[in-house]
Parts: C-alpha cells; sequence; structure tokens
C-alpha cells in the first residue's frame, strides 16, 4: 500500500512543473529589462531590475492623458472585483431568501426562470445592457461598470439550495425565540451561510477581476483602466525602433496574479475550516 | 402560567381530501403534564404545532390561559417548544443560544444574566455556557434546548419528540429529569411521542390519539386497565394486549372449545373481541388450554408466546414458573375486556371480582 511507485510520482511532478512553470517564467523574467529580455528571450532566473520595473509599473503617469497609472488600474480592478463580489452576494442572498422562505404562488417557476438565465452567457445581452447603461448616462462610471452585472442566477441557485439544506426546525425555534424575517436571515441565516459566502466570493471576485469585454465597452476615459486593459495597452506600443516594454507587461501580469491569489488563500482557509466545523 | 383549552379543533392541508386532525376537545389544567401519543401519522405533532403556532388552524378555537391564540403569533404565545433534533443555534453558544429569546423580548441584560445561569444551574450546564452545541453530547443539547425553553418562563411547555434522537438508556435518564423539572416549575406541558413507555411514565394524563382523532383520554392507569378500544388497548402497554376472537352467549363467553363463565350478563352478544393483558394469565390447573412456541427472556419476567385455541397469546410470566409443552391458564374475570368486533369500542362489563371459571368441552 505504502510503496512508492516513482511513476506515478513522476506524472504528478511533471503536471506541477506544467502548472508553475509559466508563472515562474513570468515573475523572473519581470526583473530583467527590456532589453535584456529583447536579445536572450525568457528567464528563469532573478534579475537585478525588479525594483525598477515594479516602481515604473506602479506610479509611472501612462496612456495618452497621463492620467493612469498602475497604482490606478489596480485600484479599478479591486473596486470592479470586490464590488462585483459583495454586490452578487447581497443580491442573490436576498433573492434566495425570498425564493425559500416567503410563501408566494409561482416561487418555483420564478426561480428555473433565473435559473435558465444561467445558460446564457454575459457576451449574449452585452449590447442591450450597453445601451440601457447609456441610455441612463452611466457610461464611465463605477455604477456603470457594476451594477449591470450583479443579478446572478449561480449565486441565487447556490444559495437556494443552501437554505433549503437548513432545517426548518430553525426557523420555527426563531420564530417561538420572537425573531421576525429581518432578525432570523441576520442572527440566523447569514451567520451560518458564511462558508458559502466565502465560496461564492472567490468565484465572483476572480469573475469580476477578469471581466476584459466588458470593462472595454463600459469605460473610454483611461481613468477607469482595470489591470487586464494596462496590460494589453503596454504591448502596443511599438513605435519606430522602440523595445517593447515586455518587462512592463510581465509585472503587471503578476499583479494582476496577485489579488486573486491572495483572496483564494485566505477565503479558502475560511470555506474549509466552515466545512470541517459546521453541524446543521 | 396557564391552562389550555382546545375547542372542536381541526386541521386540512390545502389539497388534502380528508382532514388529517378533526374534531379534538381537549381542556389541560394549569400545571398539568399531558402527553399526545399514537401511531406516526395520527395527527399528534400537527395538533401540538397548531397551539405552538407553527400551523393554522382550520377549525376551531385553541385558547392559553383565557386568551384565545388562533390568529396569535408563535412569540405572541407566551409558549416554549422543544424539538426532536433540539433545533439549537449552531453558530452561537450554549450561552447565546438560551438567551437570544429574551434578548428578542428586549429583556434587561441583567435579568437575562441571572435567568440563564439559573436555568443552567438547575440542567447542571455551567461549564458548558460558553460551547458551542457541536461540542455537546446528544443529552446536553437536549439539556440546552429544554434550558432555552426554561428561561423564558412561558405559561406552556411544549415538547415535540424530544427524546427521539437519544439511546435508549439516556432517554430514561431525560425522562426523568423532564418530569422532575416540569414538577418543580409546576408550568402546563404538552407533550407529544410515539412511545407508549415515555407515555405512560410521564404522563398527568394520557391523550392517545388514532387517525386524527382522540381515541382516549385519561390517567396512564385507567388507560392501561380500562382501554376504551381495541386500538387504545394494543397500543398502551408492552406487550400488547391479547387480542381474541370469541362469542358471547348470554352470561358465558365461547373461545373456540372452551368456555369461559362471566358471572354477569354484559350487554351485547354474538361475536366479539375479548382482551386479556399478558400478565393477567396465570398457570393452573386447569383452564385455557395454551401451547407455548417461544420464550423471550426479560430477566425479571419472560414472555412465553404461544397459542390458545389456534390463537397468538403472548404471557409473562415470572421466570421461576416451568414452561411445559401445554399448560392451562386461567384469568381473573374483572380483567377480562371486551371490545365490539366491528367498532372496536370496549363493551361496558359491570365485572365482579373472582376467578372465572372456565371448562373445557
Amino acid at each position: 500500500m505504502n510503496r512508492i511507485r516513482p511513476f506515478d510520482h513522476l506524472i504528478l511532478i511533471l503536471g506541477t512543473l506544467f502548472m508553475c512553470v509559466p508563472v515562474l517564467v513570468a515573475v523572473m523574467t519581470s526583473t530583467h529589462s527590456a532589453v535584456d529580455i529583447h536579445m536572450n528571450g525568457l528567464y528563469l532566473t532573478p534579475g537585478d531590475n525588479a525594483v525598477e520595473t515594479y516602481q515604473t509599473v506602479l506610479t509611472r503617469q501612462g496612456g495618452f492623458t497621463g492620467q493612469v497609472t498602475g497604482m490606478t488600474m489596480l485600484m479599478n480592478s479591486l473596486i470592479l472585483g470586490v464590488g462585483f463580489a459583495v454586490g452578487k452576494i447581497v443580491l442573490s442572498m436576498a433573492a434566495a431568501y425570498a425564493l425559500v422562505y416567503f410563501r408566494f404562488r409561482f416561487a418555483t417557476f420564478l426561480f428555473w426562470i433565473i435559473f435558465t438565465t444561467l445558460l446564457l452567457p454575459l457576451e449574449v445581452r452585452i449590447m442591450p445592457s450597453y445601451q440601457v447603461m447609456s441610455s441612463l448616462g452611466l457610461l464611465n462610471s463605477y455604477t456603470g461598470l457594476i451594477v449591470p452585472l450583479l443579478a446572478s442566477a449561480t449565486g441565487t441557485f447556490y444559495f437556494r439550495q443552501f437554505f433549503k439544506s437548513v432545517p426548518d426546525e430553525l426557523l420555527e425555534a426563531a420564530r417561538i425565540d420572537g425573531a421576525g424575517p429581518w432578525k432570523f436571515l441576520w442572527d440566523v441565516l447569514i451567520p451560518l451561510s458564511k462558508t458559502m459566502m466565502a465560496a461564492i466570493f472567490i468565484i465572483m471576485f476572480v469573475y469580476g477581476w477578469n471581466q476584459y469585454l466588458w470593462p472595454m465597452l463600459m469605460t473610454t476615459e483611461e481613468r477607469f483602466f482595470t489591470l487586464m486593459r494596462g496590460i494589453k495597452q503596454i504591448l502596443q506600443v511599438w513605435i519606430g525602433s522602440q523595445i517593447p516594454d515586455y518587462n512592463e507587461a510581465f509585472a503587471l501580469a503578476v499583479l494582476a496574479l496577485l489579488p486573486p491569489v491572495i483572496v483564494v488563500v485566505v477565503f479558502q482557509r475560511w470555506f474549509i475550516k466552515g466545512l470541517t466545523e459546521s453541524d446543521k | 402560567m396557564a391552562s389550555i383549552t382546545i375547542t372542536d379543533v381541526s386541521k386540512t392541508y390545502p389539497g388534502a381530501p380528508a382532514p388529517s386532525v378533526t374534531g379534538i376537545n381537549l381542556s389541560i389544567r394549569d400545571g398539568e403534564f399531558i402527553v399526545l401519543v399514537g401511531p406516526s401519522g395520527c395527527g399528534k405533532s400537527t395538533l401540538l404545532r397548531m397551539v405552538a403556532g407553527l400551523e393554522d388552524i382550520s377549525g376551531g378555537e385553541v385558547r392559553i390561559g383565557d386568551r384565545v391564540v388562533n390568529r396569535l403569533d408563535p412569540a405572541d404565545r407566551d409558549i416554549a417548544m422543544v424539538f426532536q433534533n433540539y433545533a439549537l443555534y449552531p453558530h452561537m453558544t450554549v450561552r447565546e443560544n438560551m438567551a437570544y429569546g429574551l434578548k428578542n423580548r428586549r429583556t434587561p441584560k441583567a435579568e437575562i444574566e441571572t435567568r440563564v445561569a439559573e436555568a443552567a444551574r438547575m440542567l447542571e450546564l455551567g461549564p458548558y455556557l460558553d460551547r458551542k452545541p457541536r461540542a455537546l453530547s446528544g443529552g446536553q443539547r437536549q439539556r440546552v434546548a429544554m434550558g432555552r425553553a426554561v428561561v423564558r418562563q412561558p405559561s406552556a411547555f411544549l415538547f415535540d419528540e424530544p427524546l427521539s434522537n437519544l439511546d435508549a438508556k439516556l432517554r430514561v435518564t431525560m425522562r426523568g429529569e423532564i418530569r422532575r423539572l416540569q414538577k418543580r416549575l409546576g408550568t402546563t406541558a404538552l407533550y407529544v411521542t410515539h412511545d407508549q413507555l415515555e407515555a405512560m411514565t410521564l404522563a398527568d394524563r394520557l391523550v392517545v390519539l388514532n387517525g386524527g382523532r382522540i381515541e382516549q383520554v385519561g390517567a396512564p392507569l385507567d388507560i392501561y386497565h380500562r382501554p376504551a378500544s381495541t386500538f387504545v388497548a394494543s397500543f398502551i402497554g408492552s406487550p400488547a394486549m391479547n387480542l381474541l376472537d370469541a362469542g358471547l352467549e348470554g352470561a358465558r363467553l365461547r373461545l373456540g372449545t372452551s368456555v369461559i363463565e362471566l358471572g354477569h350478563l354484559p350487554a351485547a352478544r354474538g361475536a366479539v373481541t375479548l382482551g386479556i393483558r399478558a400478565e393477567d394469565l396465570t398457570p393452573a390447573a386447569t383452564g385455557l388450554p395454551f401451547r407455548p412456541d417461544f420464550i423471550e427472556e426479560l430477566g425479571a419476567q419472560r414472555l412465553v408466546h404461544g397459542h390458545i385455541e389456534g390463537q397468538p397469546v403472548v404471557l409473562a410470566l415470572d421466570p421461576a414458573v416451568p414452561v411445559g409443552s401445554e399448560m392451562r391458564l386461567s384469568v381473573a374475570a374483572a380483567r377480562l375486556h371486551l371490545f365490539d368486533t366491528t367498532s372496536g369500542r370496549r363493551i361496558a362489563t359491570a365485572a365482579r371480582p373472582g376467578l372465572a371459571v372456565t371448562e373445557t368441552a
């Protein structure tokens, strides 16, 4: 049983390398100067240009208007990611609460309508959404960026399934204890759904963070640029004999990578803790 | 503390063809311990939940004290309930669980603390006050659930099969604790169970339910000794009462080839159902012929399963009494129960003490 099988390990090690080496290459290469990279290609060893590159990326005024720095882009991406995640959790939790606990006709039918929208990707409704936001004058604003994407069938579905698994006796005990609908939601359901919220936060934060097409449509002003757009912007600058800033593109990619990793690591701990500790 | 009066209460679930509970009349005195007992699906939980306010009342009236509570929220009925699966809030400590109901009623903090401490002392939960429910055993969780009810100082306790999730030994201990607590606080209690032993030991009065109707109401021993129907006779008591097909011929009862002299004239004739408790049958020199099949040893007594005149009978005997391959049994006439064969209702007997004379033709 416990015999070490070299072949199994080989496969696992190869798999790990397959996943990790590209990230390592990106990190290492970003620490070299653009000229070195242009001459020698990618690096697997650290260089001496790290501090300078990252400083430039984070603080240099870039773009046509000179309004946008790496920091602004990072902030924009964070606002988008957190706004998405928090907004979606609040909204889908409220929807699921109504669907599960309020007795109204067609609740199941409504749920299935919401559920079927899961099948439609964002791109299908991107033009009408743009039209609506444009008529409301919400282009080039955080509201316009975040609000239209908040309704989440996935989140509603997850919360509904979770609420359904909460025993009815808990609701009845709360009713006898004099807790109304608000108090029950606030004092019992929300604390119980912490793990669910952590899971959905991970998914939705990454989803919001990785948005590319939507921010590009919604915002034309450079001060709303997100990291995803910044990376592309850098590589487009190829004027005359100028070498593209490979190092800066890599540095931005690494920066774009970090927050989702942090979110996953932090919330995953909660998530696992909740899974092992909770018993309803 | 208060009395509970249930008048002509019925419950019909939407879309159900027949009512689940119908025509329930019950008047519970202040401080009384009432147990609702019956097989699953008899409506006992529905009735309790209507009193609690967790189910709408389709017809009739429920009064707690002198208030009609039909339209009141559960929180305003001044009752506390203990659930089968405890229904403790998993994310709150024992202390918070007990205090939650009081907090929602805006009870002053100091008062909450005194009451929780008092309940914890009474239920020996002191060392566990800061633990979460998941760190407690089943019995401790059930005590917390009771504590949550006690701190509220309600007019009535409602118990919905609170001991069903515990193992047999703990169930006996907790049964005692519930009884002691209720006596000490003097709070009216309504208790639902499907376990007839639990019902017998706890109740001041038993309410036996069957098919959404009350079969019989009475003190445990009254019900045991004078069951109102074959249903009650077979449901209350372990082993179940022996029910045999017999024929009435005036004051004589014919059981296959055997005849029992009743010594009085019952108010019926023809085919009847004869009920005899397992412990009322005693071995004798003459009497009903009994053919044992097998023996269940219980320690203090043994249950002998066999047949009288081809009909299955259980006999409770002292382990010292030898069991032969064929025995004769006698029974006191006062211990015979007669039931109508079709309706299952009890037939009044003016039983006199003395042994029934049995003879075999």
